[in-house]
């Protein structure tokens, strides 16, 4: 479980002091962090992937970062049968049915005995609590190739507004590092804790996926509105923002959306760039192995003709397109 | 390119690599005669040399402009029974071979059988070496602790400075005139061997220019017979430009490309040597004629880039000469380790030497598409992005070229061996990763030190688990150590031991060389060895490093980590359950196996505990090899490079705490164990970028990334990852762009992936010619995140 830190580190190497050692110890949920990641904001970043998100999109390229806590995750297509989760199993949770493992949530206390057991590797646990601290030690192994290549850290997830605390904290210590934060948000979240961390905040990567608010709820669960204003008053505050649209075939690519999306952008003031998001199946993919049962929607990747023709059109509104971020 | 180069080009590509005779055969005739008793060594070696250069066939291809081949054709390869005599099981063997393949004919086989190895049996460099060697080494090498380049082939790994794009063979003859006149008979009691070295060296001068001369006069008969006029008065030029060099200076590109191949072929004719030759800083020497041609009118961009690519074609016509006491399965490569320099710094006042033949260099490679010659920028803070990008969009089409080298810390590493820092600028990596001051060094490797292997033999007190003998010293029964320290103190005893072990023998195999198989010609080329009147075997150079080349940094790692973590921290497992776990190869302790895999940490993952271990265990090999005398007046370095023997070591050694079964490869330079960098490049940099570059003599990393991490400003960002690397004072480091499954492809159905790539540890080559463990094991190495 604690694969995604080596933690025989133990503080973070900075010789500029703490502001509060407290705010070290305030604790998140987290489920990744991805280093040399390209496509998050400028030059080479670390993205720290939050557990836990208010919309539930149809097209979701991370579904376990839904729920907020730990869960176990299973890649049936490597299981062997062997049986040796259910022998190692404290609480009975794993049981063999039809010749396959199947494991009762209700049971399971997430203490990681079968992924240990587990010869092939199938079983993992998705998720950890974890501290400030140790993130920061993590996001801080990476200053070298920040400095290089202009880049920093993306808080992503799931939804990093929802963790404001754990959120706030991490914002304070990399300023106090000097290292650029970007938050890739759905800005489905109060205003005031928008407020509250936009100062802290160097880049928002705010995700624009339907113009339409009832289509919006349809494929996510949640009304628009409430996203369109966060991003407005972002804008009106002198934020930098670059929007992300993630084409969807069959939701969100229909021209009239494209149109009402960069009629959108453009009464924004500060919009540094727009970047288009191709879908690809990679979710749903991922949400065979969540033992919560999630329903993803069946659609195919854009083409490139697609993508390209979206780019050009913004383009030549005037706006910096990149395809993939 | 053009339909020339196009010609050219599949002329090279096309034709497979065959076994000649005619250098065995000459040199056979040469050693029956009465010369061999008659004089001294060097100038024997001399005349046998002037001997080949005035009797090999001489050959020129249709509508080539850079003339001369090694053997009497394209791809045909010389032997060197001098050094080692191939017997009629290893012709058998080469010809048969899935791969690295040689064709030999029966005529080929005849000869052998009735006239070179009965002359050579009992003769060669390789008996003499062996028979020297003690029961220990014996032993040693034989269970694989370490290898022997000089079993195979003679001490080289050097690269040519400017020295001949100002001078000419007769410029070289007067120096050598000069100093043989001053030699002191009175005062110097080596003056009589100086003399010799002297006579040979002159012997030699006239050899190549006589071997020019011999193409020149060819030349100008195919042109009497040409009807053609373009191509008649093509083949004047060529008569012109060999009758000019290299006895004098180049006046022009042509003939400064010209000049340097036929020093390239009478090095690696006068005798098989590690790596073959190079150039070294090819775009810093061609620009002045570059420069002069285009201000005089003499010669376009187009023209001159059209000769760069007849120069590249020429090396890939050489292949490497194979090996003697090859098995069926072991195969090797066609790769004679060439490596063209491109960027740096200027030598003089070290301000940035990248200019237009830089750029050209590397659309030449791009376009060529060819395993030899190899390539690599080198990379200074001081140069502009532009290079680092535009050899980043050559290596994002995925054949393993160009390599990267950290320019400033390469310049450290040459300070740091006690070289000036003129000298220091001069330099750059040799074939593989090995730094040398271009034109002043011999940086000889000697062979791989097998420390997965030593890391066994202290796990069983000196006792080899293979064969039950005691290889090294008694370090103490493992079941018995109460702390990780103690596993580690035995595994520097160990090391100790075998270091010593290769030096004793080292300063024996240099003396051999010296005295039965010195290379006067190598010797004119560099400094100081005229100046010296000693041999390039014998302390002429300037500089005279040997190396022993340290492999499996990241396995052993991994093991000490495994045992340190789940013995003495975690306590999982006790030492005496683990050891018996690796005698029974895991079976039946797969479960412990999968723990020892999956949750340890492990080396190339930026984490403290395997990290401090990375270094402990690399400063462990510098503290006892660094700095030691060898017989020439140089002293020891460290490297870390593995070519491709990490694949011949893995397969004798048994199971290890890091969960790698028996016989599989270690892990290969500095880069991560197979599979087990988990976070990423950034990780891995880390990771490599913690023991001190400076310390040693080249270092290599491999890194492999999908041609999707490199779409678009992907590119930039390796670009900066490259940076940041060397910031960190990291050596070198090459990329494969390539996917697994592509890959699979390729080993399927070979023929159709023919002209795919791949960088394989310091040298790239097809990969449908590399063995199918080899093959696997790059399948295997993890692809890096991101994609």
């Amino acid at each position: 479980m604690a694969d995604i830190l080596n933690i025989p580190d133990s503080e973070p190497t900075s010789s500029v002091p703490r502001a509060k050692q407290s705010e070290l110890q305030i604790r998140g949920f987290i489920f990744d962090i991805k280093k040399y990641a390209i496509h998050d904001g400028p030059g080479i970043r670390t993205t720290v992937f939050f557990k836990g998100c208010p919309l539930h999109c149809q097209w979701c390229q991370n579904p376990e970062s839904w729920e907020r806590h730990p869960e176990l995750g299973f890649r049936r297509g490597r299981c062997i049968r062997c049986g040796q989760c259910v022998e190692v199993c404290m609480r009975q949770a794993i049981t063999f049915t039809e010749d396959q493992p199947s494991i009762d949530a209700n049971k399971c206390n997430l203490c990681g005995e079968c992924v240990d057991a587990c010869v092939v590797g199938a079983r993992e646990i998705i998720g950890q609590e974890i501290t400030v601290s140790e993130v920061m030690i993590a996001i801080e192994k990476d200053v070298v190739f920040y400095d290089q290549s202009g880049g920093g850290v993306t808080f992503s997830g799931g939804e990093p507004l929802m963790q404001p605390e754990f959120l706030l904290a991490l914002l304070n210590q990399c300023q106090a590092q000097q290292i650029h934060t970007a938050v890739d948000t759905s800005c489905y979240a109060e205003p005031e804790i928008v407020e509250s961390i936009s100062e802290k905040t160097d880049l928002f990567l705010c995700d624009l996926k339907h113009m339409d608010s009832d289509i919006h709820e349809r494929f996510t669960g949640v009304e628009n509105n409430l996203i369109l204003d966060n991003i407005k008053r972002l804008s009106e505050a002198g934020k930098k923002i670059v929007i992300r649209i993630p084409v969807i075939p069959g939701f969100n690519d229909d021209q009239a959306n494209i149109e009402a999306t960069r009629r959108f952008a453009a009464s924004l003031s500060r919009v540094s760039k727009v970047d288009i998001l191709p879908y690809n199946s990679g979710g749903k993919e991922k949400s065979v192995r969540l033992s919560a049962s999630i329903k993803l929607m069946q659609t195919k990747t854009p083409d490139d003709k697609k993508m390209n023709s979206i780019a050009e059109y913004l383009n030549n509104y005037g706006f910096e397109v990149s395809i993939g971020g | 390119m053009n339909e020339r180069v196009a010609k050219l080009r599949k002329q090279s590509v096309e034709t497979k690599p065959y076994i000649s005779t005619e250098r065995a055969e000459l040199m056979t005739e040469f050693y029956k005669g009465d010369i061999p008793a008659r004089e001294s060594v060097p100038v024997c070696r001399a005349l046998s040399f002037k001997y080949l250069m005035e009797n090999k066939t001489i050959c020129i291809n249709d509508g080539e402009l850079i003339v001369g081949e090694r053997g009497p054709a394209p791809k045909a390869t010389p032997t060197y029974p001098e050094l080692c005599c191939h017997d009629l099981e290893d012709l058998r063997i080469l010809s048969s071979r899935e791969r690295t393949t040689f064709i030999v004919t029966e005529e080929v086989r005849r000869i052998y059988k009735e006239k070179i190895i009965p002359f050579w049996s009992g003769k060669t460099m390789r008996e003499k070496l062996f028979s020297a060697m003690d029961q220990k080494w014996h032993q040693a090498f034989n269970a694989g602790v370490f290898t022997e380049f000089m079993e195979q082939r003679a001490p080289g790994h050097a690269i040519l400075d400017d020295k001949i794009y100002r001078r000419g063979m007769l410029d070289f003859k007067r120096d050598i005139a000069e100093n043989r006149k001053k030699l002191d008979y009175f005062n110097d009691p080596r003056a009589y061997e100086k003399d010799q070295e002297y006579r040979a060296m002159d012997v030699c001068a006239d050899a190549v220019i006589i071997f020019a001369q011999r193409h020149a006069d060819m030349a100008l008969e195919l042109a009497q017979r040409q009807t053609d006029a373009v191509h008649r008065r093509e083949l004047e030029q060529i008569a012109e430009v060999c009758s000019h060099v290299p006895a004098n200076a180049p006046r022009n590109f042509w003939e400064a490309l010209q000049s340097y191949w036929f020093v390239h072929l009478s090095v690696i004719t006068e005798l098989n040597t590690w790596d073959s030759f190079n150039p070294g800083r090819l775009d810093q020497h061609l620009l002045p004629f570059y420069e002069k041609g285009l201000q005089e009118g003499t010669l376009t961009p187009e023209q001159a880039k059209e000769l760069l690519q007849c120069f590249w074609i020429k090396f890939n016509n050489q292949p490497a000469p194979p090996k003697v006491g090859v098995t069926e399965e072991q195969s090797g490569t066609y790769v004679d380790f060439a490596l063209i320099n491109v960027g740096g710094l200027t030598p003089t006042d070290g301000s940035d030497a990248v200019n237009d033949i830089s750029y050209m260099i590397l659309d030449v490679v791009e376009e060529m598409r060819l395993p030899q010659p190899s390539s690599c920028i080198q990379l200074s803070k001081k140069n502009p992005d532009r290079l680092v990008r535009r050899a980043c969009e050559v290596i994002r089409t995925g054949f393993g070229q160009p390599s990267v080298f950290n320019t400033d810390v390469i310049i450290k590493e040459m300070l740091q061996d006690g070289k000036s820092m003129i000298d220091a600028r001069t330099g750059g990596p040799s074939g593989c990763v090995t730094i040398s001051s271009f034109g002043k060094e011999s940086c000889t490797l000697t062979g791989y030190m097998n420390w997965s292997k030593i890391f066994e033999l202290a796990c069983n007190n000196g006792i080899d688990p293979n064969s039950g003998e005691q290889l090294g010293p008694q370090t103490g029964d493992a079941r018995e150590f109460t702390s990780y320290q103690q596993l580690m103190d035995a595994y520097k005893e160990q090391l100790g031991y075998f270091i010593d072990l290769k030096i004793r023998s080292n300063n024996v195999i240099e003396r051999l060389f010296a005295n039965y198989m010195p290379a006067p010609f190598m010797s004119i080329l560099m400094d100081d060895c005229i100046g010296r009147g000693l041999d390039y075997h014998n302390g002429g150079p300037r500089y005279n490093p040997t190396y022993i080349q340290g492999v499996g940094i990241g396995t052993v790692t991994d093991a000490l980590a495994a045992v340190k973590f789940h013995v003495f921290d975690q306590q999982n497992v006790t030492i005496d359950e683990l050891l018996k776990a690796l005698r029974a190869n895991f079976e039946g302790h797969e479960r412990l196996q999968h723990t020892l895999l999956y949750h340890t940490p492990k080396y190339g993952n930026d984490d403290d505990y395997t990290d401090s271990i990375t270094e402990e265990v690399f400063n462990a090999y510098c503290d006892l090899l660094n700095g030691r005398p060898n017989t020439k007046g140089g002293r020891y370095r460290v490297n870390l490079l593995p070519t491709t023997v990490h694949i011949y070591f893995g397969s004798v050694v048994g199971a290890l705490p890091n969960g790698r079964k028996a016989g599989e490869p270690v892990s290969e330079g500095i880069s991560p164990s197979q599979g087990c960098d988990a976070k990423g490049p950034t990780a891995v940099i880390k990771s490599a970028a913690r023991i001190d570059h400076a310390r040693t003599g080249g270092t290599l990393l491999n890194m492999k990334f999908n041609p999707q991490v490199l779409a678009g400003d992907g590119i930039d960002k390796l670009a900066h990852l490259i940076r940041s690397y060397f910031k960190l004072d990291g050596h070198h480091v090459q990329f494969n762009v390539i996917g697994a499954e592509m890959l699979r492809k390729a080993q399927q159905n070979p023929e159709q992936h023919r002209d795919l790539i791949i960088r394989v540890a310091g040298f790239s080559d097809y990969f449908v010619d590399v063995g199918r463990d080899l093959q696997n094991e790059i399948i295997a190495r993890t692809e890096q995140q991101s994609f």
